[in-house]
């Protein structure tokens, strides 16, 4: 699956797509192979208020438990509920119906600091 | 396979015939407790003949693989041989009949197995202090976490918060520790699988409670600056714990209490030989220093003039953490193991423990990936990375179920990708261990040749591969009656 | 050495495959200083036989195995089905390890499954785990797990409870840091819950408590507000009991010995643990899961392992990982070979045959029950001499009788705890009234 050229990445592989100053967040395609079938999916709530590096939920497959950190400081506006009845969304669509949490960001420049597609894919190179 | 829910059997019977009918005066059970207290929700346990329940269990033991059936080479479990005599002694009526709140002066034997046994496992460990309460291994973890609690407690060092353990870590140490109250902070491997014991003293201070080790390593190998370790851990006022999972590597050899242990844990279901049950029960006695002493849980059984008691005056005990002696059948076995053994026998257990292993993986490392070759102790990990595109370690393990062994561990330690980890134990011979090699070069084999054979394995076992994501996702963990 | 297989001539092999000159080559891994300091059990080989010898000889030096016990307290002298032994004694189940390839494990994955419905059948409750080591364990998993979900870091505990039950809670709590609030007992012998305090995570009663009362639930749940009802039980009481379930508890946890374990001095025990399906993420233990294979037919694993240490390692629900699988088989073997209708039958006995005693007893001069309340199998009895000499007498007459122990408040009270079961006839049961009369 190609990484879309406008989000930007983690080398936790959380990905993030800006608009504006609302931050949408999620796993990577890399993330969701590595965990396998995903069967639980724990969201931040509404209204938290989390800086760069916190905790914003965990992802669980059978055998494995991802944690997935805030790749941008802001306050927690809206998050995929749909990913309670259905967390196998995550594995069929990660980078779009994927989608876990959208960040009001505090500070958008923090974006520019991240990994952008090319650098992330050739981080999963290295491997 | 069916369950007993699905039998379709109703029998009726007057009396269950396991005990006599009732042979006083009946006054019944609303007038004796109430109407209230009577149970009006039904039981749906079906009646079944007993030759019924004899087959379906029968039949079911059929689907299972013991240590009986074949080769299970599970690092990290020593599943060796489980001798018979164990099993007999443990079902004597003088040990099995025994109400656990017996005047003391009526079951001396039971009270000197278990202060013969605490002599024995303290030699074993070389610590003056043993405690048999603790279930099983990690109950053992437990216990000691809890000690090291109570002892900085009493020092008034509660700031002593946290736990030092390495990546290479078996689960339940991390766990144990946290369940204890303690926080747990990771100390990196170097990449010949030991240690960094420049890390771990760059972590050592006034908040460090100490460290949980694992010797030899989950990885077989034995930690060479061990000494350096425990005494850098003492020196900045902390303890070590040593988790005795990989005993089988070292009887007759070396003994925890001369390495700077303060506490050992046995899993007596693992190195002592008693069965493991699909799952228990295990035991987990724990060994400690004379600075921990103390604090060991009650009741305590000592001995004074040719008498065993019960010591329940123990003011700094951390208490109790089962309800009574622990696994006292368990450790019957155990017991009776180290009794015929003696000290000639527990060398020779280790010595053929680490021939097996050294043999095995010098066989099998010309197929597989072999991350930190050397000398290894009783066990050594591989990693299934390498084999052929597309084939996991997972596909590895199901296709040697079709080949007629139980698959090592898998995905253990985490600091290898793709591990398998394999423990012969001393009780198989040099051609169970060449057939299982042929089984690991065949399927290595399959795997570049054929990986559909690995893909869909098992093929060849009492059901194909299960649906763990299905049961997770959709859990069915009672039998659904609503159903039927 | 009888359980190694390997020759000298296969050593020898093995040792020149490998590159090396001897086995003690294979040990230099091991620092010298630690070698050096390595010493000895100082016990020499035997032989099969002498092993029997010797262990024969210290089970008969046990005479309380032959005595006729009217001890209770969480542990009890029921009868054991042979078919349990023979179930449990066959390889294929004792043998085997942890089901982690559930593929070659749907023996143990199966009857582990049959466990956990026959657990919430007797309790009452929706889901239960795989086992706990004995019933005081999974109490104290109970309450931690009750802390984890109300995080109030305090709970209610009845004075009630068995004392080993209350020394283990006290440890785990102690170590967890949850304050423990006592709530007392009153004249009837049942839990005085009029006063429960408010922000506990947790509120603990034992029915049949301690004395042998049956507590009453109705309401309690009701009044404790968000706090966890954690309910520990009596397994073959269950057969004639309203199980705790119907009273709104949120988890039940049991001592298993009396589903066909023998009291084996005190362990190996077995810890029910049951819960409502809300909690299950949080539950501890192992449980075992219904699916598919590749071909369509049903079989057995472990679900939501990610609960557990080997994934969650220091967020897991528990540390536990080896549990008490084969007496959860031994007491599975129970239920099948009794049914329903068998398990009622034996709580009647005991409950039928613990009354007539209770009856003989307190139809003797300066003896009486201590509590009012209606009972299931056991009791506590007033007697008017000292209670220590009275259990020497019965030791004389061959049976194990002890005072009631563990409640310093009771101390002065001459209290005799008697516990009664199938297995008592009517000529034992007359027999220890002569003995308390005076008359034996």
């Amino acid at each position: 699956m190609a990484y879309p050229a406008e989000y930007r990445y983690t080398k936790d592989h959380e990905w993030v797509q800006l608009e504006g100053n609302r931050a949408r967040i999620g796993i990577t395609d890399h993330a969701q192979e590595e965990l396998g079938d995903i069967v639980f999916v724990e969201l931040p709530s509404v209204g938290a208020d989390l800086g760069k590096g916190d905790a914003l939920g965990t992802v669980e497959s059978v055998k494995a438990v991802g944690d997935v950190n805030a790749p941008l400081s802001g306050k927690v506006v809206e998050v995929n509920e749909n990913l309670e009845s259905s967390p196998e969304t995550i594995n069929q669509s990660p980078h779009e119906d994927g989608w876990m949490a959208i960040l009001e960001a505090k500070d958008p420049s923090e974006f520019d600091t991240l990994l952008d597609a090319a650098s992330y894919e050739q981080f999963l190179a290295e491997g | 396979m069916n369950t007993i829910f699905e039998l379709n059997q109703s029998h009726r019977s007057e009396g269950t015939g396991l005990v006599p009918e009732l042979d006083v005066p009946r006054r019944g059970v609303e007038d004796a407790i109430g109407a209230s207290h009577v149970r009006s929700r039904p039981l749906r346990i079906p009646s079944l003949a007993e030759p019924t329940v004899a087959r379906h269990y029968t039949k079911l033991s059929k689907l299972n693989f013991g240590v009986d059936d074949g080769f299970y080479p599970l690092g990290s479990c020593t599943m060796k041989y489980n001798p018979k005599v164990n099993e007999d002694v443990a079902r004597l009526p003088g040990f099995s009949c025994l109400h656990p709140l017996s005047d003391p002066a009526l079951v001396q034997g039971a009270l000197r197995l278990i202060y013969e046994s605490q002599e024995w496992l303290g030699a074993i460990a070389g610590l003056p202090a043993v405690a048999l309460q603790p279930a099983a291994g990690a109950h053992g973890e437990l216990t000691g976490m809890f000690l090291f609690r109570r002892h900085f407690e009493q020092r008034g060092e509660t700031q002593r918060v946290r736990i030092l353990l390495p990546d290479s870590a078996h689960g339940t140490n991390p766990a144990s520790a946290a369940v204890a109250g303690f926080s747990v902070t990771q100390v990196p491997s170097l990449a010949d699988g030991t240690v960094d014991v420049d890390a771990l003293r760059a972590e050592l201070d006034d908040t460090v409670a100490g460290v949980m080790l694992t010797v030899p390593n989950t990885l077989g190998i034995f930690e060479p600056r061990i000494l350096e370790i425990t005494q850098a851990v003492h020196d900045a006022g902390g303890l070590c714990y040593f988790d005795g999972a990989n005993l089988n590597s070292f009887f007759g050899r070396a003994r925890p209490g001369d390495m700077g242990a303060d506490v050992f844990h046995f899993n007596q279901h693992k190195s002592l030989s008693t069965p493991h049950g699909g799952g228990g029960p295990g035991s987990g006695p724990v060994a400690v220093s004379s600075v921990l002493e103390d604090y060991l849980p009650v009741p305590r059984v000592v001995h004074s003039a040719g008498t065993y008691s019960l010591q329940w005056d123990v003011p700094a005990s951390i208490g109790s953490v089962q309800s009574f002696f622990g696994n006292f059948l368990v450790a019957v076995k155990a017991f009776a193991y180290i009794l015929q053994l003696g000290d000639e026998g527990l060398r020779a257990v280790s010595e053929n423990a680490v021939l097996n292993a050294n043999y095995l993986q010098e066989r099998l490392k010309a197929t597989y990936d072999l991350p930190h070759d050397g000398l290894c102790k009783h066990e050594f990990v591989l990693s299934g990375k390498g084999i052929a595109d597309g084939i996991s370690t997972l596909d590895i393990a199901k296709r040697l179920i079709d080949h007629g062994f139980h698959p090592p561990t898998i995905y253990f330690p985490l600091i290898v990708k793709e591990a398998l980890m394999i423990e012969p134990t001393e009780t198989e011979s040099k051609e169970t261990l060449d057939r299982f090699a042929e089984a690991m070069e065949a399927v290595a084999e399959e795997a570049r040749n054929t990986p559909e054979l690995l893909h869909e394995a098992p093929h060849h076992a009492p059901v194909r591969r299960l649906d763990q994501t299905r049961a997770t996702r959709e859990p069915v963990l009672t039998y659904p009656f609503e159903d039927s | 050495m009888r359980y190694i297989a390997n020759t000298d001539a296969d050593r020898q092999a093995m040792l020149d495959a490998i590159g090396r000159s001897s086995l003690d080559e294979l040990f230099s891994d091991i620092p010298q200083t630690v070698a050096d300091r390595f010493r000895p059990i100082g016990i020499p080989p035997q032989s099969e036989f002498d092993v029997v010898r010797t262990l024969s000889a210290i089970a008969s030096d046990n005479p309380a195995a032959k005595m006729v016990p009217f001890l209770g307290e969480g542990i009890y002298d029921h009868y054991t089905p042979s078919i349990v032994s023979h179930i449990t004694g066959r390889s294929e189940f004792y043998t085997a390890y942890t089901p982690y390839q559930p593929e070659i494990s749907q023996g143990t994955l199966t009857t582990m499954f049959e466990y956990q419905t026959l657990v919430c059948e007797l309790v009452g409750m929706e889901v239960a785990n795989a086992s706990m080591y004995d019933g005081a364990t999974a109490l104290a998993e109970a309450a931690l797990m009750a802390d984890r979900i109300r995080k109030t870091g305090r709970i209610a505990v009845a004075r009630s409870l068995h004392p080993h039950l209350r020394r283990t809670l006290d440890t785990y709590c102690w170590a967890a840091g949850i304050e423990r609030i006592e709530l007392p007992f009153d004249s009837a012998g049942r839990c005085d819950s009029s006063n429960v305090p408010q922000d506990v995570s947790a509120v603990i009663v034992q029915t049949p408590n301690t004395f042998g009362v049956l507590e009453r639930l109705e309401g309690l749940k009701e009044r404790i507000g968000e706090a966890l009802l954690i309910v520990s039980t009596y397994p073959i009481a269950l057969g004639i009991l309203e199980p705790p379930g119907s009273y709104g508890a949120d988890i039940v946890v049991a001592e298993g010995q009396s589903l066909g374990l023998p009291m084996a001095f005190g362990g190996p025990l077995l810890g029910l643990f049951a819960t409502r399906p809300e909690y299950l993420r949080q539950m501890p233990g192992r449980v075992a899961g219904r699916t598919l294979d590749e071909d369509g037919n049903i079989g057995y694993v472990m679900a939501s392992q990610t609960r557990e240490q080997h994934i969650r390692r220091q967020r897991a629900t528990s540390n536990i990982c080896t549990n008490s699988a084969l007496c959860a088989l031994a007491a599975t073997v129970y239920l099948a070979t009794l049914g329903a209708d068998g398990l009622r039958q034996i709580a009647e006995l005991n409950l039928e045959k613990a009354h007539y005693l209770a009856d003989r007893l307190t139809g003797l001069d300066g003896v009486d029950l201590l509590f009012d309340a209606p009972f299931f199998n056991e009791f506590i009895l007033r007697v008017s001499e000292d209670p220590g000499t009275l259990c020497a007498r019965a030791k004389a007459a061959g049976f194990l009788v002890s005072p009631l122990r563990g409640f310093d408040e009771l101390d002065d009270t001459h209290a005799v705890r008697i516990a009664v079961t199938e297995k008592r006839s009517k000529e034992e049961l007359d027999a220890l009234t002569d003995v308390v009369g005076g008359r034996a």
